[in-house]
């Protein structure tokens, strides 16, 4: 019986500080054993539990495409033990790291030839970008391709060289937004659902992935609902507390759905029949 | 002829039920029947027919001063977390109180968690509580299928046998040890008023613990605490643990490991006692819903003596006077501080 | 598989005979000291005396105080150890310490040990726990006032989980083998029951097995709908006396929740210093840093509490909700049975009596 309780070691191979505050970083990590590197394989939307011994573990989405192979990315927000310590370690250091965990996006199943609308705000775009990258580097598979990304201020978006170079391509839609207008943006400014009204994505054909703050969420629904949007071609990420992430300490549970094993990524048809447990 | 807790249980319904009936309280906090021999469940009657399924036996072991921080915010109008409180006086709660409870009432306003003005209580002499387990211990542990309570006996039936108890041979410890057995705060009188017992020797469980050795006593909390497992039904059955998160709870920075290995079930078990000098009333409600029987009860008994010999101190006696803990006095006894040994037995 | 008579004077015989192969736990009243954990409730036992105390018609009428739980889920248990260059220790051999028998077991205990079996079926820590350990089990003539095994889908003279179930039969006792193991322990002993016996042993069986299938609430429960019963008014009423304490989690045999914590390893911690992988001479000689699980309760307000401060579980009503939503309608859908065995433990020491009877009698009359 394998054990997924033990991490493989994987040494931090290169650390980006990504927003102005540098609460967010994002860490390439690369698995030491040349075996167990190779063997790694995950879908756009999971996630890994990284490990600091000592601090413990921290359930994070993965950023990277599977199509970027070699390395793991994870932009991390430093908000509890395990991710300051974490923020406090330096390229070369040795840390935990288990997964891939959960069901990540359907990319190759119900996502495939289908229009795509991603909408994410703050730090929740981290997966997004995983799945952007995917799609990008699989774009013969699917149809237009509409991002909707929002952040605070310029200064807290993520992946800010990746974004404008997205907006160089003429393959896929980016409108990236800021709260509030700020000293040399130039993008859009608005809040995500005021944006998603604007550019109003067709849902024929289509799937929308929407990750955020739950208030986020909750305003982009009227919109979308709006033009036409069906719950079943909708798509979220739950970010229950998590601990073993194989579906058995019950720390994630909402009502009867272990969120680490059957989600985190569901659809708004599979949350409307649930307990509001997230 | 009605015995006297036929009696207490008769006028606290007819009084929950008035107070109830005429809007002056809006919920009623008391027991009900449980649904084993020896059980109650700590009841909430927001009506006057609710109020007809309050009881009054040797059985209400809790504490209900417990659960009125929640019960008072309970019955305020619903309002959002950034709303300022309703205008005029918010709505009140009664509960039944014996002594103890009374005095962590009084702890419980000394601590600004309750607002005496909005509780109306009902105060009662409690005539000691049984402990279950000594009752348990009585029958050689078979299993007691039904209990009639008298008023100084007990009529037990356990594996179709009779046996009759005695009442207070088997009340809790804290019980025989009391001194404070009425409430020392009221707004209505239940029962008869009992003159505070007499207990000739308060403290003996405790001097007999101070008379070992530091080893014997170190083996005696070993020995104590070794079934624990860590469920803190002791410390969410106190009155006085209120904190939104324990120190055990805490992960950042984390105090105390979480199994049940010796050191981190001896951490917890001082820690929570200590949080508890000078605030504890020797109610009981710890070793009564501890379901492996641990006595920590004797932890915070020792501190009650501490404090009751170095400061003069008894807590929740005077909602006038500051916690002993939060104040101090040019003449409180310093001599702990320079003498290490003190209390250990002089060699 | 055979089943077999026994006098007492045999069946002590038999008993003492397994000492020589495995070691031997029974209820006890103190804290059992095993070499991967140790256990409260259940001691190693070596004497006569001691195996007197656990023959069918001596051992207390009801289940023991503790349930045997912790030989399959130790508090704490050590998943890996890292060494001081957080490197971790890879290779799983859990299953160091001799193999272990438990004796006195009642049915119901051993049935949660194959519920639990079921969440855990990928767990490497709980199968090795189970494939060192034999059960043996003694059935109930007598149910305790808080028993109610047969509405949960066991019997008092069920089998699941056990490897032999022991039962008083005419003069002496019937050991019913269960699985090749147990088998194999009753070797070449006793008699074959003879005619009259079999036919009183059978008859009992039939009838337990009938008045189970009768009362068991599984199929209703299973039945309702998931919605209804969590929107039900009857939670709000029932976690009113609840303290949010974990006595009834912590002693239930079928609450498996867990928490994962990294520890320091202290010089003083005794044989958890050793390295999880238990082979000695791996990375981790001197491991630096050991991450266990133990017990957590989903009763207790941090269970589900984000980092950020968002609790999706905020009050005492929706955790009590959950205990029961989970034991009674979560697993049962998820695995087919309860995850209750019908113990009673919870309505025993639930110091505000909160009566999970009655809640199965609630969310039956949901409509």
């Amino acid at each position: 019986m394998s054990n997924s309780y033990i991490p493989y070691s994987a040494i931090i191979d290169d650390i980006t500080v990504e927003t102005e505050d540098a609460s967010l970083k994002t860490f390439k990590l690369v698995i030491e054993n040349e075996e167990e590197r190779m063997a790694w394989r995950h879908n756009p939307g999971q996630f890994a539990m990284i490990s600091v011994p000592g601090k413990g573990e921290s359930p994070i989405g993965i950023a990277s495409s599977p199509t970027e192979a070699g390395s793991v990315l994870f932009t991390i927000f430093k908000i509890g033990s395990v991710t300051t310590a974490l923020h406090e370690m330096e390229k070369g250091e040795r840390v935990g790291l288990r997964g891939p965990m959960g069901n990540g996006f359907p990319v190759d199943t119900a996502f495939k030839g289908k229009n795509i609308v991603i909408i994410g705000g703050g730090y929740a775009f981290t997966t997004l970008r995983a799945t952007i990258a995917y799609l990008l580097a699989n774009r013969q598979d699917y149809g237009h391709i509409t991002v909707i990304y929002g952040s605070r201020s310029p200064g807290m978006l993520l992946y800010r060289s990746e974004l404008e170079q997205w907006a160089k391509r003429g393959d896929i839609s980016m409108n990236v937004t800021v709260d509030r207008q700020a000293p040399g943006w130039e993008g859009l400014v608005g809040f995500v659902p005021t944006i998603t009204e604007k550019v109003a994505p067709s849902p024929e054909n289509a799937v929308a992935m929407v990750c955020g703050p739950p208030i986020m969420i909750k305003f982009t629904m009227p919109p979308l609902e709006k033009i036409g949007w069906k719950d079943e071609q909708m798509y979220f990420s739950l970010e229950n507390r998590m601990k073993c992430g194989l579906g058995v300490c019950g720390h994630c549970t909402c009502g009867p759905l272990y969120v680490c094993k059957d989600g985190p990524v569901l659809t708004r048809t599979q949350l409307k029949g649930l307990p509001v447990e997230f | 002829m009605n015995n006297v807790n036929d009696i207490i249980t008769q006028e606290l319904r007819a009084f929950a039920s008035s107070l109830l009936e005429s809007g002056e309280v809006s919920a009623f906090l008391g027991f009900a029947h449980g649904s084993l021999p020896m059980t109650t469940r700590p009841f909430v009657a927001k009506t006057p027919e609710d109020a007809q399924k309050l009881v009054w036996n040797s059985f209400c072991v809790l504490n209900l001063a417990n659960y009125l921080p929640a019960l008072l915010k309970s019955i305020e109008p619903p309002r959002g977390p950034k709303d300022p409180p309703p205008e005029g006086p918010l709505p009140k709660a009664g509960v039944i109180a014996t002594g103890c409870w009374s005095r962590n009432i009084v702890v419980q306003t000394q601590e600004n968690q309750v607002d005496r003005s909005r509780l109306v209580i009902a105060g009662v002499s409690s005539r000691g509580m049984v402990d279950r387990k000594k009752v348990l211990k009585a029958l050689d542990g078979k299993e007691i299928t039904k209990i009639e309570e008298k008023d100084h006996d007990l009529i037990v039936e356990a594996d179709g046998a009779i046996k009759e108890l005695n009442r207070w041979s088997v009340t809790r410890d804290n019980c025989q040890s009391c001194v404070h057995s009425s409430a020392v705060v009221f707004d209505h009188w239940i029962g008869p008023k009992l003159d505070d017992r007499q207990a000739p020797n308060r403290f003996k469980q405790i001097e007999d613990i101070e008379k070992m050795t530091a080893d014997e006593r170190w083996a005696w909390f070993s020995k104590e605490i070794e079934t624990c497992i860590r469920c803190y039904a002791c410390r969410n059955a106190c009155p006085l643990c209120y904190c939104e998160t324990c120190f055990v709870d805490d992960s950042n920075p984390q105090w105390v490991g979480k199994s049940i290995e010796k050191a981190d079930a001896a951490i917890f078990h001082l820690l929570r006692a200590f949080h508890c000098a000078g605030r504890c009333t020797d109610c009981g409600a710890c070793e009564s819903a501890c379901p492996m029987g641990i006595r920590m009860r004797l932890l915070t008994k020792k501190l009650e003596k501490d404090v009751f010999e170095l400061f003069g101190d008894e807590a929740g006696m005077d909602a006038s006077k500051p916690l002993t803990m939060t104040t101090y006095k040019l003449e409180d006894p310093q001599g702990f501080i320079f003498e290490p040994k003190h209390g250990q037995k002089k060699e | 598989m055979k089943t077999i008579f026994l006098n007492e004077k045999e069946l002590l015989a038999l008993l003492a005979s397994w000492c020589e192969t495995f070691d031997v736990y029974a209820p006890n009243d103190g804290k059992g000291e095993d070499a991967a954990c140790s256990v409260i409730g259940w001691g190693k036992i070596a004497s006569k005396e001691e195996f007197y105390g656990v023959l069918p018609d001596k051992i207390a009428k009801g289940v023991h105080k503790t349930s045997i739980k912790p030989f399959f889920f130790p508090q704490p248990e050590t998943l890996v150890t890292f060494t001081s260059d957080n490197k971790p220790c890879a290779p799983l051999a859990n299953t160091v310490g001799q193999k272990r028998l438990i004796l006195g077991v009642r049915p119901c205990d051993a049935r949660s040990v194959m519920l639990n079996a079921m969440p855990y079926r990928d767990d490497p820590y709980y199968q090795a726990n189970q494939n060192k350990t034999v059960l043996v089990g003694v059935g109930c003539n007598e149910k305790a006032i808080t028993c109610f095994c047969e509405k949960t889908g066991g019997s008092p003279l069920g089998t699941d989980g056990l490897d032999i179930l022991i039962t008083t039969l005419g003069t002496g006792f019937a050991l019913e083998a269960l699985t090749n193991q147990g088998d194999e322990l009753l070797g070449s002993q006793g008699a074959a029951l003879d005619e009259a016996l079999l036919a009183e042993f059978t008859k009992r069986r039939e009838s337990f097995a009938a008045d189970a299938q009768k009362a068991n609430s599984t199929p209703s429960l299973k039945g309702k709908d998931l919605m209804s019963l969590y929107q039900s008014k009857i939670w709000q009423d029932l976690s009113q006396s609840c303290i949010n304490c974990g006595a009834c989690t912590f002693l239930c045999p079928t609450c498996y929740c867990f928490d994962i914590q990294d520890e320091a390893i202290r010089k003083d911690k005794g044989s958890s210093n050793a390295c999880a992988c238990g082979t000695g001479g791996c990375a981790c000689d001197a491991p630096s840093v050991r991450r266990i699980r133990y017990w957590d309760s989903c009763m207790f307000p941090l269970f589900t509490k984000h980092a950020s401060g968002h609790n999706p579980r905020g009050t005492k009503e929706h955790r009590v909700r959950n205990r029961f939503m989970h034991k009674l309608k979560y697993f049962p859908d998820r695995f087919g049975a309860l995850s209750c065995v019908g113990c009673g433990r919870c309505i025993r020491e639930c110091p505000v009596n909160i009566d999970i009877r009655e809640v199965m009698t609630t969310l039956l009359a949901v409509d």
